[in-house]
Order: C-alpha cells, then structure tokens, then sequence
C-alpha cells in the first residue's frame, strides 16, 4: 500500500480528487471558499472566466448520468475549458478495449481532466494510479465523479457548501442521512466530510437491509426508526431509492418504504425548526420525498444544483493550478 | 545415480529428526542419513552448508491452468514454478477449461505432466460434470486415472441433495470429497470481507456467514453420510471454530488455509489494489490470528499455495472485475517461514504443514512429504536467511500477480530434487 495519500502529491497538495476520506480539514475549506468565489460567476452576464483557457477536459462516463455530466461540462466550459464528452460503456470496451488502453489513447490525446463516473468502486483509483504509473504524457487530473458505492466527492463538497451557506458553522450541527446508505455513494462521501469539518453528530437512519454492517466505525449513530433519528436534527440529507432495490429480497414495495422512510411534513416536524432538507437527486417523489417537503420552505435541493456547479469548478480550478 | 547432499541441517517434520546430517540418495531413494552405507560411493556430493534439507514440499492447490487457459500459464511454465519454489507434489483442482470430469483428460494431463518429468501431479476430478452441481462424475474411473479426490474447486453445489449424493457415492468408493465452504446465496455478488473496509470502500461484501452456513451444510452431511471431507481455503475465526468442534467431535474432516492468509487481512486492500482479490476473501485481524491459532493446535491440516496464475489484462481492473487470485508457487515455502517466524513456530512444526500434513490429506502416505531412510528422495533445499525481493523477474511462473510484489522475504529455495535427481538449482 502507498503511503501518500493517490490523491495528494509530494507537496500534500491536491492532483486528483478521488474521495474525500482523508482530505485534510483546511483542503476542504479552501476548495468550499474556492467556490464562493465561483458562486457570482453564474449570476454574471458572460459566464465566463478564464482559468482552464486552452485546457481539455474529458468527461468520461462509463455509467451514463445525464444529470452530474451537464453539471461538469457546464462548470469545465464557464471556466473556458474544452470538453469532449465520452459515453464509454456505448464506444470501446464494448469493442473488447480495456480499460486501460482506453485511458492511455486519450492520454496520447493530451488531455488535461478526466472527469470519471464509473459502475465500479476504486476505478478512478487504477486510472489515477495508472497516469500516475506511466507518467508517459503530463499530467492528466482525475476528478472522480462517482464510482460505484464507493465515493462522489464532488456531491459531497457541494452539500458541505450548501450545510456551510445555511448553518454557517458545523461544529454544532446534528445531521441525519436517510435511505439506502448500503448502495450510496453519496451518503459515503457526505459522512466523510462531515465527521472531518467536526460536526458532532452524523445519524444514518434506514432499515437494516439497506445500512451495511460495521457503519458505527464510519463515526456515526445508526437509527432504524426515522423518528427517533429525525428528532432535532439540523440538516436532512435524503437519498435517491432506486427502483431496482424493490426488485430483491432488501425491500418489499415502495409503499412501505414511504411509509417508514419517506421524509412527509409530519416527520420533518420532528427536526429541528430551521431543519434545512437535501437531496442529491433526482428525486423519487412519493418514495423516499413527498412534494409538500421537496417544494417547501424548507427545502434547498435547488440551491443545492446551483453550488454544485461553482463547487465543480472549484475542484477544476484547483486541480488545474497544482 | 548416486549423490550425496552434505553437511545440511536435515529436517523431517513427521518424525521430528532436526540434526546436522549427510543424506545419501540412491536409485531415487535415500539410502542413508548420516554415515553412508558400507561400499557406498556418490556420483555427485552437493554441499548444502548452512542450508536446510528438507522434504520435498507437497501443495494442496496450484492450478495449472491446462487445459483451456493456457494464455494464463501452461504445464510446463507453472512445474517449473513449483520446483523453483521447492514444491515436488502438487494436487491441482479440477477448474479448467474443460473440467476435469472425464477419465481422457485426467490422462492426458498425466501424460503431459509425466513428459515433463518434474514434479509430481495428482489431480483432483470434478466432482460433478462440468462442475455444474447437477450430475456426479464416474468417480471410480476418474479415480483409475489418477484422480486422488474429487472437488468442485470454487464452485459451489448449489442443490444441496446433489451434495448429499455425491458424498453417499464418494464414501461407496472411500474417496475424499474436497470442499470450499461458501454459500452462493450469502456470498452472491461479494467481492471483499463484509467488515469495516468493504463498507467504507463500498465494496460488496461477503460475510462471514457464507463460510459458516456453509459448512453446518457440509458438517451434518457428514455426519449422515460418513464422507471423508477435506474442507479448503478457511477463512474465519468462526468457521475454524465449527472445523475445531467436528474434529472433536471425530468427524472425518481435514481442513488447510491459504498461505496468504496467515498474513494479509482486509485492511491491507489499501485503495482497491486488485492483487489482494482472493477467494475467499481476505477477513479481519481476528480471523487472521484464528487461521494462526488453527494452526497451531491442528485444526488446520495444512497449509496450500492457492497458486492462481493471472493474466495482466484479467487483473488490471476495477477491484471488483479482476480476477480473484494470485501466483503462489514460489512464495508458499517463504509465507511459511515468515509465519514461523512471527509466530515463534519450530521449523519442522512448520515445515509438517506443507510436507507431511498435506501429504497426508492427499492420502500419500510415505509417497511424498516425508525424509527419512527409504523414502522416495524428493527434496527441498534452501537457505532459511536469504533475503530475497518479490519482483516481476524474480518468479518463474507465467503468473505475475501476487500482493507481495516489490516486497522482501527470507528463505529460497537452492535445490529441488525429485527421485534422486537434481531438478532445479539457484
């Protein structure tokens, strides 16, 4: 096993952004104030700034997401980057290529960022390692946009923008992640970042199908009943229930997960009063959301998608600079 | 021929002789430990000063990757791993492309094997055809072509009365039924030791359970069916305890662990590195120091390399695409010294784990595993303090994979000798 950190170089600073477990504190917070100055970018007549000018960045999905790619290509092009979107599950492995030869063509392309989404956990792990390995053209950035269960760092730092702009502050917050933890990413990357900002109580709520074992270690409470997980709590992040989940044996229909889990305005009212709710979306309504909660006062899903593209060009612009 | 290895420190493990001693081989057998026979006059004196001469090594499980996979590894490039790593009989699992479940392909492995004139081969048969866990093989003539136990290597049965079954014929026969304790149904879709790594990781798990379930299944058809079962590639505290209390109980169980696993726990994944993809998987610290314990009081029979040659294309993937294994051969002699020595384990109690125990779960008998006047003279000779780093280069097999790359070992092998005749030399 390596010693440094993949992601970090020889000087501790960021080179790819892989996952948030084990970014330092401070790391986190420069790429959050990083953003904030990204934030008014949006709101600006030209959109643009030029800071990956010149620069190509390659969004390749390998598991199609629609939704996080507009986010990337939107953020890499306000920073006036080129971006080539790669749909590879459609092109080449299909064609018997391997993964890595994949990777080494489009280094030869001179690229400068990968943006990666993966089906499997710790793939941008062996392409990073792999660019890192060979060495052979630049330096090409991975940005890791979601690989399997296992990390989505990008969705995390956005929702640590998104608690910060709200709670101001995390070392006083009670924050509940709920739903299906055992396949999410998210819910990985989220409980990552907060135990490392110090917020001091990070809660999972689910049923014991969908929370993997061992979850205590991860530095949170584990709570089966929503209710009592939900009670004064600060922050609600709610999870994406995919539907394929009512396929198996780990629940027997949507309705009944609603009924325990779903996040209704009679549940939330446990929470504490200035509870804000997240969703990484998209959204299941009637699932794991009713509208009066993914609509109401409460509510910052959408503040959420506009962070998340100053917080995207935050880590581009960061990676670029190192 | 005649030759005669000096001044080695000579150990045979099942009778405990550890001393200062010349061997004296002849007609492929040792003729003399000690003073030569009166009249007796070598061809060849090799000195083994500051070496240790040892039984030839016997693993319980190498693939060869013949037939079918021959763009892995061939006969030829693994028997000339095994000897390298001082191994001069090997059982291979029945896992190939075909299976081994007809007498024609047990022979010609045989054939092939036997033509290479190096270590010994016993091949385990399919226990059922095509290791489809539907129908049993013609045990009794796989048997007559040489097949020493029947397995169905990593695949498990998944309908338990065809287990049954093929246990009721196997015991009809008195052969050996080699089992892998997994329930496909728990382990479905695992990849990594359902514990705190896999759940940070986000790797799906298999859980302890799937080797627990598995051998309460196996243990009660025992029990029913009085089938001698040589239980593989144990994994958890829990089901080494189940091993222990059927042992106790006089149940016809052998059982051995995989030498990685005496060492490499879950942690040591680090981020998704894929050689440490095994089957079964790598569990936590307790389980490790259980598999040493197990060891240690003979709930373990033995120790086996679990040699599984990976091409590069297979294993540079996604942890969770690779393909499990990793190449053994030449490094089960080494683990097993490091084991010894973290453990504070006397070399010949160690050096029984891969010579006479193993040899005595293949049901070999003085055949193999064994030092001593009159035995066969396949030898094991190497230096227990040479310090030697795990690269690409350094291993013979076509096999390239193995956690241990760019690591540093002590012991290597110098020479191997099968049947008197020196078969490799470093």
């Amino acid at each position: 096993m390596p010693l440094r950190h993949p992601q970090l170089n020889e000087h501790g600073r960021l080179r790819h952004l892989l996952t948030i477990e084990g970014l330092p504190r401070e790391l986190i917070h420069h790429i959050l104030d990083t953003a904030a100055t990204f934030v008014g970018v949006s709101d600006r007549d030209v959109k643009k700034v030029p800071l990956l000018r010149g620069k190509s960045v390659f969004n390749l999905f390998f598991e199609n997401s629609t939704r996080t790619r507009t986010t990337f290509e939107i953020a890499a092009k306000r920073l006036s980057a080129d971006v080539v979107n790669l749909n590879i599950n459609t092109s080449s492995t299909s064609k018997g290529e391997s993964l890595l030869d994949t990777i080494d063509n489009l280094v030869a392309m001179h690229a400068d960022m990968f943006v990666v989404r993966h089906a499997e956990s710790g793939a941008p792990f062996l392409i990073a390692q792999h660019i890192d390995a060979t060495r052979g053209r630049g330096h090409v950035h991975v940005v890791n946009a979601g690989d399997g269960r296992h990390a989505h760092p990008t969705q995390g730092l956005l929702d640590m923008y998104t608690i910060r702009h709200f709670k101001g502050d995390f070392t006083g917050l009670t924050v509940a992640i709920v739903g299906d933890v055992l396949h999410s990413r998210v819910a990985r990357s989220d409980i990552h970042a907060l135990t490392t900002l110090g917020v001091p109580e990070v809660r999972v709520i689910g049923p014991h199908t969908l929370l993997p074992g061992a979850l205590e270690q991860m530095g949170v409470r584990v709570f089966t009943d929503m209710r009592a997980g939900l009670r004064g709590v600060d922050v609600v992040i709610m999870l994406r229930l995919q539907n394929e989940r009512m396929r198996g044996a780990l629940l027997p229909s949507a309705q009944e997960y609603f009924k325990h889990y779903g996040l209704t305005q009679e549940k939330l009212a446990l929470a504490a009063p200035d509870c804000i709710v997240m969703h990484p979306g998209p959204m299941n309504r009637g699932v794991e959301i009713e509208s009066a909660v993914a609509d109401g006062p409460q509510s910052v899903i959408l503040d959420q998608v506009t962070f998340g593209i100053a917080t995207r060009m935050a880590v581009m612009s960061i990676l670029a600079q190192s | 021929m005649r030759l005669s290895v000096l001044n080695g420190r000579v150990v045979d493990p099942a009778s405990g002789l550890d001393r200062q001693a010349d061997v004296h081989i002849a007609d492929g057998h040792i003729v003399a430990i000690g003073r030569a026979p009166a009249g007796f006059e070598a061809e060849r004196a090799l000195r083994a000063d500051g070496l240790v001469v040892a039984p030839g090594l016997v693993d319980l499980a190498a693939r060869l990757r013949e037939p079918g996979f021959e763009y892995k590894a061939t006969l030829e490039s693994e028997m000339g791993a095994a000897l390298a790593g001082g191994v001069t009989s090997l059982a291979c699992p029945p896992d190939t492309d075909p299976p081994l479940d007809e007498p024609g392909l047990v022979e010609m492995l045989k054939y092939r094997a036997r033509g290479l004139d190096q270590a010994r081969l016993y091949p385990l048969g399919a226990l059922t055809v095509g290791l489809a866990g539907e129908k049993i093989t013609e045990m009794a003539e796989l048997a007559e072509a040489g097949c020493v136990g029947f397995s169905q290597a990593g695949v498990p049965i998944v309908d338990t009365q065809v287990l049954l079954r093929a246990m009721q014929y196997a015991r009809t026969f008195g052969f050996t039924v080699w089992l892998r304790p997994e329930d496909p149904h728990l382990a479905r879709g695992g990849i990594a030791h359902a514990g705190e790594v896999a759940a940070r990781l986000g790797l799906a798990g298999i859980p302890v359970v799937a080797e627990t379930v598995a051998l309460h299944t196996i243990l009660e058809l025992v029990r029913l069916t009085g089938c001698r079962v040589h239980l593989c590639r144990l994994s958890s505290a829990a089901g080494l305890e189940l091993v222990r209390r059927a042992k106790a109980e006089g149940l016809p169980v052998s059982a051995d662990a995989a030498v990685h696993h005496l060492h490499l726990v879950d942690v040591d994944i680090g981020y998704f590195d894929s050689h440490y993809r095994v089957d079964p998987p790598f569990r936590a610290v307790r389980d490790r120091e259980a598999i040493r314990a197990a060891l240690a009081d003979g709930t373990l029979d033995a120790i086996c390399s679990d040699h599984t040659p990976v091409d590069d294309d297979s294993k540079q993937l996604p942890f969770a695409e690779a393909e499990p294994g990793c190449t053994a051969l030449e490094l089960l002699l080494p683990l097993t010294l490091k084991w010894a020595h973290e453990t504070r384990t006397a070399l010949p109690a160690a050096l029984a784990r891969i010579t006479c125990g193993s040899s005595a779960v293949l049901g070999l008998g003085d055949e193999a595993g064994h030092l001593r006047t009159g035995s066969r003279a396949d030898l094991c000779v190497f230096d227990p303090e040479q310090h030697w780093t795990v690269t690409r280069e350094s291993l013979l097999s076509q096999g390239r994979h193995t956690p241990y790359l760019g690591m540093e070992l002590d012991g290597r092998v110098r020479m191997t000798l099968v049947d008197g005749r020196v078969v490799f030399e470093r």
